[in-house]
């Protein structure tokens, strides 16, 4: 069974899927992720599917739970690179993507992810005097 | 369904793993470009070839698929025809339902995969398997 690489850069966690993965491999990366996320403490995960020249139910599953896993592990992850033609098609077999950030492209999700986590720091600091007290909607 | 007039040998490949899965995606992907669909086209049928041989996996127990080039004297189009000795499905209806599954999966396998190709047609009974077969004409 082939594995996707993980690469780390600064505090960001970069995989781009090169492979026309299997089921499996798709499993294991969503493994791979969680333990790396936590072992090296990073707060994003850019994937880029530039390379994948489909994205079926399986695959979608895999993006989507990998976001949400990610968020309780305190990441954020952005799907970068989609291709026009995987974008149509997704749409057309009724997949969302719940909870899913996309950017165009590598730099653009890397910039994503640092504004979320600048807004997110902002936030901390507007709401530290009460956050006791005040209780999220 | 208007199945077309056969060009060539069809080509078959078994499925048995996850492996074969991908192994399918790239034979509908050959055939495809060699039909000469459109990008967007191709692009359909093989996430819908994907759904459906995991389909045959994962609920048939394995089977196998045969990909043909075929003709309806104006068009020429991909036939794929995914054929199962499994179980069957008891209600069809439900299964080609939207969000149903049974696997665990999005329940969008099949239903999605219709809405991918132009034909599709789907034979199943209970203990006998399950046959889908699809088209997708070029424009």
């Amino acid at each position: 069974m082939e594995r996707v690489p993980i690469l780390k850069i600064g505090d960001i966690l970069l995989v781009s899927i090169q492979v026309d993965m299997s089921d499996q491999t798709a499993v294991q990366l969503q493994e791979d992720l969680a333990e790396r996320i936590v072992a090296t403490g990073c707060h994003g995960v850019v994937i880029d599917i530039t390379a994948l020249d489909i994205v079926d139910s399986f695959v979608g599953r895999m993006l989507s739970t990998i976001a949400s896993i990610s968020k309780v592990l305190d990441a954020e992850t952005v799907v970068v690179g989609m291709r026009p033609a995987v974008a149509i098609t997704l749409v057309e077999l009724g997949l969302s993507l719940h909870g899913i950030r996309t950017a165009l492209n590598v730099e653009r999700g890397m910039e994503l992810i640092a504004s979320a986590r600048a807004d997110e720091y902002a936030e901390n600091l507007d709401a530290e005097p009460d956050a006791e007290t005040t209780a999220s909607p | 369904m208007t199945t077309g007039l056969e060009l060539g040998q069809p080509q078959a490949q078994a499925i048995h793993s996850d492996e074969d899965v991908v192994r399918v995606r790239q034979l509908v992907r050959t055939v495809a470009v060699a039909v000469k669909l459109s990008l967007v086209d191709q692009t359909k049928l093989v996430t819908a070839a994907s759904e459906l041989a995991r389909n045959t996996l994962v609920y048939g127990g394995g089977g196998t698929v045969e990909v043909a080039t075929v003709d309806n004297g104006r068009r020429r189009g991909v036939r794929i025809i995914f054929a199962d000795t499994g179980p069957g499905i008891p209600d069809l209806d439900l299964a080609l339902t939207d969000g149903y599954t049974t696997g665990g999966g999005l329940g969008l396998g099949l239903s999605g995969a219709r809405r991918l190709v132009d034909e599709f047609d789907i034979r199943t009974a209970p203990d006998a398997g399950t046959t889908v077969t699809v088209i997708k004409w070029s424009r």
